[in-house]
């Protein structure tokens, strides 16, 4: 073996080791903050806390009332966000192709950047303030303003990757083009239109700014979308910075069910999706 | 000239009765008067004038990028979906010009079929492959008949007997050449006037090229047909008439046996003996 052999093989060796240790360092932190929250959360969880509402220190209580509440408000922004987003994203990649679009793409980016308490401010100046009072509406808005330009751009993407043979196919056979969007380009990209839902589900799942000032939080069992609604974000924010060595612990625990609903999304969203063809 | 004042109505004909030999190509089907093409500012195609008789098999050769594909595309108006490309000029269809304005584009590609170079199937099953001209176009009005009609389009491609028992299964599960029939298959379906097909056994394997050879001369029996081919060989074994281009002119049309033997021109004997190109 000569030199430069010796060089180049030592250089990949080393560049592999950067990045598998890279990789751990990642997954490593991953791990750890899991298995932290886990092993701090397992404590506390039983069947009263799954159903209960919150009680006052030394009572117990639980929080079945934030767990329905987180779901309520999920499905709101998802019912709001994601139709919205995903109809943007075809604009973008299948309509507007001009300057419009441009611009279109360029708000859409700007919004994605803008901190979650900035939404959570404005739904409450255009929500809460006429409304008198804050509402599972308010918040589930704010959420979904929030998902709108995750969704719009995933969307995007994922249709400009279906190829253009496929469109220029169905043309060919005298479809319109809206029958070869909604018939071919859309469902060739549904898988990864489903992730894109999927993060934005993920992410809005544990914001708790715009829940503050939106949807506020409450101690009882949602029965109207038009009052304040409990989330497991607001709730275990609410416990944390609580004094009560008890309310930690259902904060841990409350965290450790967050985690376990974002995962189980995750889960039935990808078997829903799972490629046919 | 007949200007069209309204879109022609949508009728799928039916299969017409085999006629002799020597009826075929009598009748004009497509006539091209100094077409001009530009993408952008170039120009791609210059002065072209051709007719097509009914039920022949004209190929298209010619050395890469001398716009006998972009000649082709113009036929069925495929490079309307490509920005900044235009055309001056008339393309006469059964003594109607495509170009006029009123011309109904989606009952063009109905008409006028296309294969593409790259097999582009939907990622749906071999059956609703087939079916979806058919349903886009609510051709036919019971499932049955939507069956017969995509079983004898898969026969007149001389696929059905490889694919009559996984009709459901995914039609990204056949072989490259079985993908190209179906494409075949899927164009047919619909009962096109003119067929048109660009390089159709390009990517193909010497015995799947055969195969797609063997279909075409059996199709011109029912349909006019233009094939692109960069393959001269191909060329002298399929078609009827062979047009030469070069640098985006029409240098020659021809008998293909007088082309292939006796070409008037200079330039097409220079380019057939292998002396360019």
């Amino acid at each position: 073996m000569n030199n430069s052999d010796y060089i180049r093989r030592a250089n990949s060796a080393f560049m592999t080791a950067m990045t598998a240790l890279c990789t751990l360092l990642a997954v490593g932190a991953l791990l750890i903050i899991l298995s932290h929250i886990a092993w701090q959360g397992i404590g506390s969880l039983n069947f009263q806390f799954l159903t209960d509402s919150p009680r006052p220190v030394g009572e117990g209580g639980g929080i079945g009332n934030a767990i329905i509440g987180s779901l309520v408000l999920l499905l709101l922004a998802s019912g709001i966000g994601l139709p919205l987003g995903i109809c943007v994203g075809v604009y973008l990649s299948e309509i507007g192709r001009g300057r419009f679009g441009g611009a279109v793409r360029f708000i859409v980016d700007t919004l994605t950047g803008i901190p979650s308490i900035v939404t959570g401010v404005f739904v409450y100046a255009i929500l809460v303030l006429p409304m008198k009072h804050f509402s599972a509406l308010a918040g589930g808005v704010a959420l979904a303003l929030i998902m709108v330009p995750i969704v719009a751009r995933t969307t995007e993407e994922m249709l400009k990757l279906v190829p253009h043979s496929l469109r220029e196919g169905a043309l060919a056979l005298g479809a319109p083009q809206w029958r070869v969007t909604l018939g071919v380009v859309i469902p060739a990209a549904a898988p990864g239109i489903a992730t894109g839902a999927m993060l934005a589900i993920a992410r809005v799942s544990g914001e708790t700014a715009p829940l503050l000032f939106t949807a506020f939080g409450s101690r009882f069992f949602p029965s109207s979308l038009n009052e304040p609604i409990a989330s497991l974000t607001v709730q275990i924010y609410n416990y944390a910075i609580s004094p009560y060595d008890e309310w930690h612990a259902q904060a841990w625990a409350a965290t450790l069910v967050l985690m376990t609903l974002v995962l189980s999304i995750n889960i039935v969203v990808r078997i829903l999706t799972r490629k046919k063809f | 000239m007949p200007v069209q004042t309204e879109p022609p109505k949508i009728q799928i004909r039916d299969r017409r009765p085999l006629r002799g030999a020597d009826e075929a190509g009598t009748a004009k089907k497509v006539a091209v008067r100094d077409l001009n093409f530009f993408y952008g500012r170039v120009q791609a195609l210059h002065n072209i004038s051709i007719e097509i008789p009914e039920r022949i098999v004209m190929a298209f050769i010619g050395p890469s990028g001398c716009g006998k594909s972009t000649f082709l595309r113009t036929l069925n108006r495929m490079n309307d979906v490509i920005p900044g490309t235009r055309v001056a000029g008339q393309v006469l269809i059964d003594d109607h010009d495509i170009y006029a304005p009123g011309t109904d584009v989606v009952e063009l590609r109905r008409r006028v079929g296309m294969v593409f170079q790259k097999s582009n199937p939907f990622p749906k099953s071999i059956f609703d492959n087939v079916a979806y001209g058919l349903r886009i176009n609510r051709v036919t009005s019971s499932s049955s008949e939507l069956a017969g009609r995509v079983e004898q389009a898969l026969k007149d491609a001389a696929l059905w007997s490889e694919v009559k028992d996984r009709l459901k299964t995914s039609a990204l599960s056949l072989s490259g050449g079985q993908q190209q029939r179906l494409c075949i298959a899927r164009a047919l379906a619909i009962r096109p006037e003119v067929l048109l097909m660009d390089e159709p056994a390009s990517a193909l394997d010497p015995i799947a090229t055969s195969k797609i050879e063997e279909l075409i001369f059996d199709l011109k029996k029912q349909y006019t047909i233009v094939i692109v081919t960069h393959n001269m060989q191909q060329a002298a074994r399929v078609s009827d008439t062979t047009a030469f281009f070069l640098l985006g002119k029409l240098i020659e049309v021809n008998s293909t046996e007088k082309m292939f033997t006796a070409p008037n021109e200079k330039l097409t004997e220079d380019y057939i003996t292998g002396r360019f190109g």
